[in-house]
């Protein structure tokens, strides 16, 4: 094809958005490195130069160590949950049943609900004389502290994470299913096999890169979790809640601890950007490709 | 009727999932319909008010500005959604139709993008936006700008576009070349319009996202003239403190536009073409 247009012509198109990128990302990508080696305690504007001092501080820290375990257990158990629960969704509804719109729109519905509302939805259901603890005693059990008990409190955090989180990978397993072959299943079924043995030996192997895409997003999303956590716990009790995102957020805005904070950004950066190298380079290479 | 009852352990288990996925909010309905006469504490609980009243949304809605919220929300989706649309095409048109220097170099600079996440860097945003004077403390239009312009456009939407304009024959251009335009011709009058699905696509999805966004307004807002509805419906907590009624009235007065949006729009978000379109 002839060349029709000038030869500044793509810099002038990608100018706007060069623009915003540069400013808004690339510019405080680099200076969260910097900050972190800042001191802000005397001034916000004129920062001192503070050497490793944050990162002593920060691996010193008994709260890090605890924050880090805490964003671990949330991506140890959420992950798990929403790479495998959405999946068996999704083969249920790919099929031919009555009422499958409707049942995707409520199953869809907390993925457009404001995540705030749903914080709040969930923390009156976990409310000391709320619904979920009359359930719990109606069993015969203690009631539970959900959101004022340590050793329960991050545990009713990520329920909302995953809840929240169901329907929106059970929409993208849905598409990946569709491009599997029915006459794979039509085999199978002859063969006499049954729903377990269909799947494990059908579909598993044909979605593979999207379960492992599903695995790597949902790993993202639950390192960068903020709202569920400053809406129903800050933190609480004893930092048994507190994650990376929110620990980064205390410190830089509670605490006006910039450098600190940004120690703390620095970590959840490598981490971050070691789950999505994975990502990229092995399941996502084609996707981008020039 | 035989396919339904061979189905039924099937159907059993999506009416049981669907009902966990709207109970919160049912419950949360069915608390904001009780009067003061009725305790919301009650063992056991009821779902059906026994005190049926709507006062406690008249309430909540005489004490909180939820039309400003709205349209404090409004303003922020609506212009993050134009500009997303706007700087997208514009980027994603040469990456996808010109040859240029540093045309792989840019590539992957914004695919660098995808990886890296916003928490991890909004301290620098935080401090660039106050340089820029970006706050709603020098003047309610910069507060907007300040909470629009970190998300004006993204990695996700330049690639949906490169991906249209990728898909549209090239004999499309060359023929309006042959008629005379240039490229901005071509651009605006030919290839836009065949890229309005992909558009609309991208549109709808940054509405979502910026409509639910909480932590950047957060960080920012300091007025609350300026709150967007998920700050508003936070802020209902420390408002009310314990009265769960006005509490839940006001997380559902703030829940009802999204929800309309979302009927409206359904068959974007549960057709399964757009797979992984929101951010997660």
């Amino acid at each position: 094809m002839f060349k029709y247009y000038g030869k500044y012509t793509p810099y002038l198109f990608l100018l706007p958005a060069a623009v915003v990128l540069i400013i808004f990302f690339f510019i405080p990508f680099f200076q969260t490195f910097v900050l972190s080696f800042q001191d802000y305690s005397n001034s916000i504007y004129h920062p001192a130069f503070a050497g490793f001092a944050n990162y002593i501080k920060l691996f010193n820290s008994p709260v890090f160590y605890k924050v880090l375990f805490n964003t671990f257990i949330y991506l140890f158990v959420a992950v798990p949950v929403l790479a495998i629960v959405p999946l068996f969704l999704a083969i249920l509804l790919n099929q031919q049943i009555k009422g499958i719109t409707l049942y995707k729109i409520l199953i869809y519905l907390p993925v457009i609900v404001s995540i705030v509302v749903a914080a709040i939805a969930f923390k009156w259901l976990y409310a000391d004389e709320g619904i979920l603890n009359y359930l719990v005693t109606t069993f015969g059990f203690q009631k539970i502290g959900w959101l004022t008990d340590p050793k329960w409190a991050l545990y009713s955090v990520i329920i909302v994470t995953i809840w929240k989180g169901i329907g929106y990978y059970m929409m993208i397993y849905l598409a990946a299913l569709m491009s599997v072959p029915k006459e794979l299943y039509e085999a199978c079924e002859i063969d006499g096999a049954g729903f377990l043995r269909k799947h494990l030996t059908v579909t598993v192997p044909h979605i593979m890169p999207t379960i492992a895409l599903v695995t790597t997003i949902s790993a993202i999303s639950a390192m960068k979790v903020f709202a569920e956590i400053y809406v129903m716990t800050k933190g609480g009790p004893l930092n048994s809640s507190k994650t990376i995102v929110y620990y980064i957020y205390e410190r830089a805005f509670e605490n006006l601890d910039l450098g600190f904070a940004s120690a703390m950004a620095v970590v959840l950066l490598l981490i971050v950007l070691a789950l999505s190298f994975v990502n990229v380079i092995f399941f996502e290479r084609n996707k981008y490709q020039i | 009727m035989k396919k339904i009852i061979k189905n039924l352990p099937v159907h059993a288990i999506l009416i049981f999932v669907s009902l966990l996925s709207v109970f919160p909010f049912i419950w949360l309905i069915s608390t904001s319909l009780k009067g003061s006469g009725e305790n919301i504490f009650a063992y056991p609980p009821a779902i059906i008010p026994s005190d049926f009243t709507w006062e406690n949304y008249t309430g909540v809605w005489q004490k909180v500005d939820f039309i400003g919220y709205f349209i404090n929300s409004m303003i922020v989706a609506g212009g993050t959604v134009l500009l997303n649309l706007i700087l997208s095409a514009m980027a994603g048109y040469p990456l996808a139709r010109m040859e240029f220097c540093g045309k792989k170099i840019t590539f992957f600079a914004i695919l660098a993008t995808i990886m890296i996440p916003f928490q991890a860097i909004m301290l620098p945003v935080y401090l660039i936006t106050l340089k820029l004077h970006l706050v709603d403390s020098v003047n309610n239009f910069a507060g907007f700008i300040g909470l629009i312009m970190p998300f004006a456009v993204s990695a996700f939407g330049i690639f949906l576009m490169r991906q249209a304009f990728l898909g549209i024959p090239k004999e499309m251009e060359e023929a309006a070349i042959v008629d005379g335009c240039n490229v901005f011709q071509i651009f605006t009058k030919v290839l836009i319009p065949m890229v309005k699905p992909s558009l609309a696509v991208l549109a709808i999805f940054t509405f979502i996202g910026s409509w639910g966004e909480f932590l950047w307004p957060s960080i920012v807002l300091t007025k609350e003239s300026m709150y967007t509805l998920p700050v508003g419906v936070n802020n209902l907590q420390g408002m009310f403190s314990s009265n769960w009624r006005f509490i839940a009235a006001g997380s559902i007065l703030a829940t009802i536009p999204i929800i309309i949006f979302f009927l409206f729009m359904q068959r974007y978000f549960i057709s399964g073409e757009n797979e992984g379109a929101v951010k997660g």
